[in-house]
């Protein structure tokens, strides 16, 4: 026997010895139950097969902008002022157009200054128009700078929920990007099959803000439109609570704010739930530095005056500013409890930039992904079972070649899959049984091919060799046919359809090493064996 | 054991029985998709019974503890209020469960109530029990359903248009557009048999589609392959009979590796469950197409284009020109 046969052989012993390493990695013990939880620990099953919750969040991106541009409205009336520049109003005119922000009366003669004013600030970020006859700008926000925000809301959604679903102790979570709109969020929570209590925790915008109280509580909106003369300033707006600190009564009431708020968001860097000297609720928050300049600012120039603070759309608390706060407070509110942690939870974690909409939900019970598991396992091992009897029964001697090219391809697969990350699901047991299907394929086109030869009369070596030489060939075409087919399956699908491609293509990777190379080292070395003159076993 | 052993059949031709095959196949495929389209379901036109993934709606598969009494869970559902619903027994009887299906929220914000509602009905008004690990929801909204039936159109036709490319590059242009004609007349078959049967079309369906797609050129690519080593061996003999030989001469791998395969997505089939019943069911039908096409399809293809060619009086150009590379 030769030396190269020799180096071939140990090298498919090895990879063999690797790919089995993949599987069970080092197993606790030998026994079944031993080798059945090393597997479980180095496969990752898809949410189908060991139950859990699948959600498609869609971001309201157009809130995002909205927030931003309501920003903006504020501090072009602020830079306006500073520069002296006088203008009747500064406010986004349409509801549905959320990146248009318009000034109205500024004066003829300063219309230069107004356009450099705005020009040098926002061109950046906004087309400036108008400044006609009629003095009125349009600042309209550039389609890339919105698409950049819509980008970041995106990004900052997704690690928003991250942390949050962390904060839920949910192992090996998926959040990331949905691949069919730029807009949508995918979470994969295995073992979760009550939403519920999950869903709220994630989609939970419950942003803190504090703004400053221009007038109220009023009994009702009709009442708080006639106090401001018969409608709501444009930046300001009408936001209901529960009166009962203020008013000392339960009853809802209605409140008139400044749109633009003092403190919110991510201005908030810690905050802990707590009880105050009266026992009553309460959520101690310290503001990031910046923010804290911000609010010493504003309420050392407001002392004596009411804010609000305002959670989830609704006034929460209004208390008087008795003196300049910088950059950590308390909150007492007509909080509940769960409120109040949920709250707290969700201040440390960052607020949502935006809501979100579920446009899908699935959710697996684990004892309906383990039958699935039973079931398709099941069908495999028959399918390969039927398989290679079939082969010894047709290629007798050769047979047993093909099922040890077939066995170790599973193998292989299975490595791969243990190695990898990549998750097994329920199409990818499926694509499991198409690979046994091409790697029978790849051995029946080399046997036949090693029949004809022997059949026109060669020698059995010369009979392999021309077999393999000419199988060759073909089995490049169709396995790469297929990669292409199943990449194209992989890039443009999505979850069960990828989970199939994946399978298939290690499994096609593998089988291209066994049936060509394994297969013809068994081969040869049986050849070695064999008497002059006896003939092959095929 | 050897299973056919110097066959010398004259495939050719056979070639306008194949083709009335052909077309009594597509032709019924292409009129009970027609029947469907002009049956929307839900408001929802579709050639065939598309699944909720592509349909939207929500679906909710329960595993009940006792033998599930589809009227009383009917009732259940009246008692609360829930309009449309449709019950029927889901997979083995053993299994005690039950589908569950309402149609499309078209309001996303709404999306899931129609599970609480369908779980708290079951609660309240039915006495059969069941474990939270039992249950199976899926809620597809509008947006979503629409896009991945967008995407899944797509990835059939650049996965076909990628083969193509393949085909033309190792082959000729010709080889390729008849391997896709072929596979598109695979698809076109399998699908229509879903709308003939009745059978919906869910996402694993298109994984199986584009299954059978690679399947059904692999085997194309067996007979081309052969077709063209044939052809530089001996370049006096006419297409026809080099087309007719390679045939015979893969016809018995054919067979085999045709046969095998269908042996594994048969015992899918058998013992894979509800879940995987669409998809093999695809296999099962796209395996047997699959394979007849290659030999009653593309193969024939090849010479009609020549003789076609030579009608035309242009120069006949045997289309293997190129040699293989590996």
């Amino acid at each position: 026997m030769n030396k190269n046969l020799n180096k071939k052989i140990a090298l498919s012993i090895a990879v063999l010895l690797i790919f089995v390493y993949g599987i069970f990695r080092i197993p606790s013990g030998l026994s079944g139950k031993a080798l059945l939880e090393a597997i479980q620990q180095n496969i990752h099953l898809g949410l189908d097969l060991r139950g859990g919750a699948h959600l498609i969040l869609q971001v309201v991106v157009s809130e995002a902008v909205s927030a931003e541009t309501d920003n903006a409205v504020g501090s072009i009336q602020q830079d306006l002022k500073t520069a002296n520049l006088g203008f009747t109003q500064v406010y986004k005119p349409d509801p549905n157009k959320p990146a248009v922000i318009q000034v109205d009366g500024t004066s003829q003669a300063q219309s230069s200054t107004v356009r450099s004013t705005l020009d040098n600030k926002y061109s950046t970020e906004y087309d400036l128009t108008g400044g006609g006859a009629d003095n009125t700008w349009t600042l309209t926000m550039k389609p890339t700078a919105v698409s950049a925000l819509e980008e970041k809301t995106v990004q900052q959604a997704i690690e928003t929920i991250r942390d949050r679903v962390d904060s839920l102790g949910v192992s090996e979570p998926v959040i990331q990007e949905y691949g069919l709109g730029k807009d949508q969020i995918l979470v994969e929570l295995p073992g979760i099959s009550d939403l519920d209590q999950v869903k709220n925790i994630i989609k939970t915008t419950a942003r803190l803000e504090i703004h400053a109280v221009i007038g109220g509580p009023y009994k009702d909106e009709q009442e708080a439109m006639a106090s401001s003369g018969g409608g709501i300033p444009p930046d300001e707006m009408m936001v209901h609570g529960s009166g009962s600190l203020a008013t000392g009564s339960d009853a809802d009431a209605v409140y008139v704010l400044r749109r633009q708020y003092v403190v919110g968001g991510s201005d908030f860097r810690s905050a802990d739930p707590g009880t105050d000297q009266n026992g009553r609720r309460n959520v101690r928050f310290t503001l990031t530095n910046e923010a804290g300049d911000k609010f010493y600012d504003y309420t050392s120039k407001n002392v004596n005056t009411s804010m609000a603070v305002v959670m989830g759309g609704r006034v929460k608390e209004v208390a008087n500013i008795q003196s300049a706060i910088r950059d950590s407070g308390e909150i007492v509110g007509t909080f509940s409890e769960d409120e109040v942690t949920a709250l707290s939870k969700l201040l440390r974690t960052g607020a949502l930039p935006a809501s979100l909409n579920e446009i899908e939900t699935r959710t697996v019970g684990a004892s309906l992904g383990a039958d699935s598991i039973r079931e398709g396992v099941r069908a495999a091992i028959v399918g390969v079972l039927v398989v290679m009897a079939f082969m010894l029964f047709y290629y007798r001697g050769s047979g047993i070649n093909a099922d040890l090219a077939l066995f170790l391809n599973l193998v292989i697969l299975l490595g791969f899959m243990g190695f990898s990350t990549a998750t097994l699901t329920l199409p990818g047991i499926a694509g499991v049984i198409l690979t046994i299907g091409m790697g029978v394929d790849s051995n029946v086109l080399i046997f036949e091919r090693i029949r004809e030869e022997v059949r026109s009369g060669k020698a059995p070596a010369a009979a392999v060799d021309q077999g393999f030489a000419h199988a060759w060939v073909t089995i490049v075409d169709t396995h790469v046919t297929t990669i292409v087919s199943a990449a194209i399956l992989f890039l443009f699908g999505t979850g069960p359809v990828k989970g199939f491609a994946t399978t298939l293509v290690f499994g096609l990777l593998a089988n291209l090493f066994t049936a060509v190379f394994v297969s013809r080292v068994i081969f040869d070395w049986h050849l070695g064996r064999l008497k002059p003159g006896e003939p092959i076993s095929i | 054991m050897e299973l056919f052993r110097g066959v010398n059949v004259d495939w050719l031709k056979l070639k306008w029985y194949f083709l009335a095959f052909s077309m009594i196949f597509s032709v019924a495929g292409l009129i009970a998709m027609g029947v469907h389209w002009s049956h929307p379901v839900g408001g929802v036109r579709s050639p065939v019974p598309l699944g909720v993934d592509f349909r939207g709606g929500t679906e909710v598969e329960v595993r009940f503890d006792h033998t599930p009494d589809i009227n009383a869970i009917r009732q259940a559902a009246d008692a609360a209020g829930i309009k449309d619903v449709q019950v029927v027994n889901y997979d083995d009887p053993k299994f005690n469960q039950v589908l569950i299906s309402l149609p499309e929220q078209h309001d996303e914000s709404q999306l899931d109530t129609g599970r609480q509602q369908i779980v708290d009905a079951l609660h309240a008004h039915y006495a059969n029990t069941f474990a939270d690990s039992g249950i199976k929801v899926d809620v597809v909204g509008p947006t979503v359903g629409h896009q991945l039936e967008t995407k899944a159109l797509l990835a059939t036709l650049y996965s076909m248009l990628g083969m193509l490319v393949y085909l033309w590059f190792r082959f000729q242009l010709i080889y390729g557009v008849a391997a896709v004609v072929a596979c598109f007349h695979d698809t076109l078959i399998t699908v229509g048999a879903f709308a003939l049967l009745n059978k919906e079309i869910s996402l694993t369906v298109i994984a199986a589609i584009l299954t059978l797609v690679g399947y059904s050129m692999n085997d194309t690519i067996v007979v081309f392959d052969r077709i063209r080593e044939n052809l530089r061996l001996s370049r006096r003999e006419s297409l026809h009979d080099v087309v007719n030989r390679s045939i015979n001469q893969t016809l018995s791998r054919t067979v085999l590796t045709s046969g095998l395969t269908f042996l594994t997505v048969l015992s899918l089939y058998i013992f894979g469950g509800q879940v995987l019943n669409g998809f093999s069911f695809a296999l099962v039908v796209g395996i047997l197409i699959g394979t007849y096409s290659s030999i009653a399809v593309a193969a024939p293809m090849l010479v009609a284009w020549q003789d076609w060619r030579a009608e035309q009086g242009r120069a006949v150009v045997l289309p293997a020109a190129r040699r293989p590379r590996a």
